[in-house]
This record gives C-alpha cells, sequence and structure tokens, in this order.
C-alpha cells in the first residue's frame, strides 16, 4: 500500500502516528462514546432534556452564534484595513490580532470580567448607560467575540490578498464606483472565507470555557454554559451525564468542522 | 499605466478612514486595553505586592508544574508531528484523508471534554481507574494526567503545520538524497529538516503557548490541590475566586508575557519562512 516513491519510514512513521493518535486521541474519545453507550436511552434522553441542560444548550450555541455573527462583519474590516492598506505599527496592529489566540483563556477571562464590571473600566462606562455585561449572556458573548476573533481575520487575509488587482481595475474600467467593486466583486470572492472563519469561530465558541466562565456568572437557567454543566457533572459523580452531554457537543461540533473543511475545500478548488 | 492601475484600486478617503478607525477602534478596545489592564491590575498595589505574588511557594509550584506540562508534551509533539507529516505527506496509502482530519480532532473538542475523556479512562470509576489504583497508581489529580491532557490538547499544532510545507515541498530532493545512498536520518537531517525548520519551529511556539495555557481540560483533571497539580492558570483562577485579584493578575501577567513572547516570535519566523 506504500506510496511510488523510494523514501524510507514509510511503516516507523506510520507505526509512531498511529501508537500516538490510538493512544491519545482514539482510546479515550472511543471510551466516551463507548461510556455514553453504556448509559442507556432513558438516561441520556432524560439528561438532554433537563431543563438546566436545555439552557445550558440554548445560552452556549446562540452566545457562540452571536459572537460568530459580530466577527463576521468586523473581521473582514480589519482583514482589509491590514492587507490594503500601509501604516505605521501595522506589525504591532498584526500582532494583536493574534493575542486572543497565544493568551490563555483564564487570563482573557479574570481580565474581560474585571473590565466589564461595574466598576471596571469598561462597566463604568456601560452601567449609568442601563447596559449589564459582566455576569450576563452579553459578558458571553464578549469574551466570544475576543476567543473568534483572529479566525475570521486570518481566513479571510489570505484570500483578500489573492483578489488580484486586475478585476478590480477591469470594474473600474468598465464604470464601476469604488464601492461597487467591492460589493460586486471583492465581497463575493471573500465570502467563502467569511463564513469559514465564522465557522471556526463558532466551534471554538460552543466549547470555549476559560475565557467565559468568569464573565458568565453562572447562574443555572440564565447564564450557565455547556462545559461548565458538565464540569459540575463530574464534580457530582455523575459521569453518565457527563458523558452524554459532552457527546452530543462533540457530534455538533464535528459537523461543524466538517462543513468548515468542505467550504475550505471548494474555496481552494475555486481558486485553483 | 501602473498610475491608472494604482488609482483604480485606491479606495476613496472616508472609506479608508472608516476601515482604519474601526480596526483600531475593536483591536483597541477588544485586545490592547485588555492586556494593558492585566499589568495594570498586577501592579495596583506595588512592585513589592507584585514580587510577593509571584514568588509565592504556591505561585512558584505552579510555575513548575506549568514548565513539566510544557517540556513534556512539546517535545513529544516535535517527534509525533514529525512523524505524521511524513507519513501523510511523503506516502499515499487509503485512509490517509482520514487519518488527516483524525489528527485535527482535538482541536475542535472542547477543553472540557478533553479533560473528560482522561476521568473516564483513569478516573476512580473509569475504564483503567480502578485496576491502576489495585496495583497502587493514581492518573487522575496528579501531575501525570496534567501531562496528559496537555499531550492531547496540544498534539495538533507541529503536524498541522508541518503538512502543508511539507506537502508543498514535495519529495524529490528526499528522493534523490536516498537514490545518492544517504540513510533515512542523513536524508531526515540535511533534506527535510532544513527546509522545514521554520514551520516546525512556529509549531513548536504555538504548542508551548497552549501547553503553558491551557485551563479547562487541566482544569477537569487535576484536582486543584495547590502546590501539587496546579498550574500557573489553575492559580490565577484560584486567586482570583478568593478575592486577591493582585496576586491573580500578577500571575496573568506572566502568561502575558508567554503569550507576548509567542505573537512575536510567530511574526518574526513567519517572515523568515517568506524569505
Amino acid at each position: 500500500m506504500k506510496g511510488s516513491n523510494k523514501l524510507p519510514g514509510f511503516g516507523l512513521s506510520l507505526g509512531v502516528t498511529m501508537t500516538w493518535l490510538s493512544l491519545i486521541v482514539l482510546i479515550p474519545l472511543g471510551g466516551m462514546f463507548l461510556k455514553s453507550a453504556t448509559i442507556g436511552w432513558t438516561e441520556f434522553v432524560d439528561t438532554l432534556l433537563d431543563p438546566q441542560v436545555v439552557s445550558a444548550f440554548r445560552v452556549s450555541f446562540s452566545a457562540a452564534l452571536a459572537a460568530a455573527a459580530i466577527n463576521a462583519v468586523f473581521g473582514p474590516v480589519l482583514a482589509w484595513t491590514l492587507v490594503r492598506y500601509e501604516f505605521p505599527g501595522k506589525r504591532l496592529v498584526d500582532g494583536l490580532v493574534d493575542v486572543p489566540f497565544a493568551l490563555p483563556t483564564a487570563v482573557a477571562g479574570i481580565t474581560l470580567t474585571s473590565l466589564y464590571a461595574p466598576d471596571g473600566w469598561y462597566g463604568r462606562f456601560l452601567e449609568p448607560l442601563g447596559i449589564r455585561v459582566a455576569y450576563t449572556w452579553t459578558g458571553i458573548v464578549a469574551a466570544l467575540v475576543f476567543v473568534g476573533l483572529p479566525f475570521v481575520v486570518r481566513t479571510v487575509q489570505p484570500v483578500l490578498e489573492d483578489v488580484p488587482s486586475e478585476v478590480e481595475d477591469a470594474a473600474a474600467a468598465l464604470g464601476a464606483s469604488r464601492l461597487q467593486t467591492i460589493r460586486r466583486v471583492i465581497f463575493p470572492a471573500i465570502l467563502p472565507a467569511v463564513i469559514t472563519g465564522a465557522m471556526l469561530s463558532f466551534a471554538r465558541a460552543v466549547g470555549e470555557y476559560g475565557s467565559v466562565v468568569f464573565i458568565a456568572g453562572n447562574i443555572p437557567l440564565q447564564t450557565e454554559i455547556l462545559p461548565l454543566v458538565i464540569i459540575t457533572k463530574l464534580e457530582q459523580y455523575q459521569y453518565g451525564q457527563a458523558t452524554a452531554i459532552a457527546t452530543v457537543m462533540l457530534l455538533v461540533s464535528f459537523v461543524f468542522l466538517f462543513l468548515g473543511n468542505y467550504l475550505q475545500g471548494r474555496l481552494r478548488r475555486r481558486a485553483s | 499605466m501602473s498610475k491608472a492601475a494604482s488609482s483604480s484600486t485606491r479606495d476613496p478617503a472616508w472609506l479608508r478612514i472608516l476601515a482604519f478607525s474601526v480596526t483600531l477602534g475593536f483591536l483597541g478596545l477588544v485586545v490592547l486595553v485588555p492586556i494593558v489592564s492585566v499589568f495594570v491590575n498586577a501592579f495596583a498595589e506595588g512592585v513589592g505586592a507584585y514580587w510577593e505574588a509571584v514568588s509565592h511557594p504556591d505561585a512558584l509550584a505552579a510555575m513548575r508544574m506549568t514548565l513539566l506540562a510544557a517540556v513534556c508534551s512539546v517535545p513529544f509533539n516535535a517527534v509525533c508531528g514529525f512523524a505524521a507529516a511524513w507519513l501523510v505527506t511523503r506516502f499515499r496509502f487509503p485512509g490517509r484523508d482520514f487519518l488527516v482530519s483524525l489528527i485535527d480532532v482535538p482541536f475542535s473538542v472542547s477543553p472540557v471534554i478533553s479533560g473528560l475523556v482522561f476521568v473516564l479512562l483513569f478516573g476512580s470509576q473509569g475504564w483503567f481507574g480502578p485496576i491502576l489504583e489495585d496495583l497502587g497508581i493514581r492518573v487522575i489529580f496528579t501531575p501525570v494526567a496534567i501531562v496528559l491532557a496537555t499531550v492531547f490538547v496540544t498534539f495538533p499544532f507541529v503536524a498541522r503545520e508541518l503538512i502543508p510545507v511539507m506537502e508543498e515541498q514535495g519529495h524529490q530532493a528526499e528522493e534523490a538524497a536516498v537514490m545518492l545512498g544517504a540513510g533515512a536520518w542523513d536524508t531526515i537531517r540535511r533534506v527535510t529538516l532544513p527546509s522545514v525548520k521554520w514551520a516546525l519551529l512556529y509549531g513548536l511556539i504555538l504548542s508551548n503557548a497552549r501547553a503553558m495555557g491551557e485551563f479547562g481540560a487541566v482544569s477537569v483533571v487535576s484536582g486543584h490541590v495547590r502546590g501539587e497539580t496546579n498550574t500557573l492558570p489553575l492559580h490565577a483562577e484560584i486567586l482570583y475566586n478568593e478575592y486577591d485579584f493582585t496576586g491573580a493578575f500578577a500571575v496573568a501577567s506572566l502568561l502575558t508575557l508567554v503569550a507576548g513572547a509567542t505573537v512575536v516570535l510567530k511574526a518574526w519566523l513567519e517572515r523568515k519562512a517568506r524569505k
């Protein structure tokens, strides 16, 4: 089954990779699916229909969706500025985009909470306007926007770089205004990348824990997120229930990963 | 002609100003101010309090645990990530695409679930937990579990960076080396590694950043035993929940510095790789 080339190391690299994948990924995840199969259909359904769990599903998915939508709007603007304009300090601005990716989630969590708390740097101004962010659904969205930002910007950036300037010239030569060119030529070209990036941001946001758990306030039935419910169940030794929730979450995020990969594959095929 | 081209792709001034201010405003409020506030909060009670927080025995123990997690997982990822990249870019075999998606799995799994799978395997009610316990081996709530969870969440990084680069480079040079009589190790050391070194380093840096900063997965398996199974992010959480904000942000500032170094190195490596 070895490929047509004469390079060495097929057996060794196959062995290392498979051992490693089996021990670290396949056995643990397989164990989880097995566990969820042993808990029985009624417990499985009862766990998922528990009002606390239903509410957590709603909170996690709605906040992730809202954050992905916000990033889908602002991300392309950031990518546009970084690709098209030259300005002093551009490298610093570009580096800032990567910070949410590199910053530990717990650090993001406590920092954002302190900023949005009623006496924090942001909360101080938002509170008099009647806007509460910390310990509400809005706070969860704020944390998820932070976490998901790099996914959209870094997916759109290379695509925007590859839009050939000839196309824009042609549009302009045919009498299109700059805004028409952006709307009719550039926007359709980057749209698949925006959707892919938003999906990656969404998938990450649904499972996000560290950056959210501090700012969410974790009020059952209101601002409790799915990962926290899993942890609570584990602390109560409800392994079966924790596994049931985790299995559904995992299946949903696989669907999104698959969709994201599929879209990206189509994107690449169209580009080449 | 070139002048015409540049004028047709030039944006009107209002658009430039709009895009520019949205970018700076958004990044400023969402990213820059939070970073600055970490340090402001950390030094809110002066340098003395800061130093006391970061030199506290529990903080030092947490640093050791964090370093241990990184030191164990990063080299492991380097070797296995390279092996995986070599396998999927140098050979064609059935199930190859599936293997590539498997490598990505930990990316799409919630950190909490990454911790959960190890509790299910090694917990006292888990698959192997009781057997190991009879042998006197405990995994959950020990450093071993922290290392395992860290390896799980970090392992795609190196393979993911290497695969596209090695795919693009093809294997003619390596085949030539083998044809000329070079052994497998010589070929990898002299031909492959020099051409992928930046991607490899990049993957290692990302994997290190995640290893040091991982929170959810480690939180589930660690048991939060102070001085024993606490990593820096977990230590920051404990201090924060005890309303020791200066302490929490002092610890957080160390992690922020690691993140800053990661971003700077990443930018530097990207420029190197482009040249």
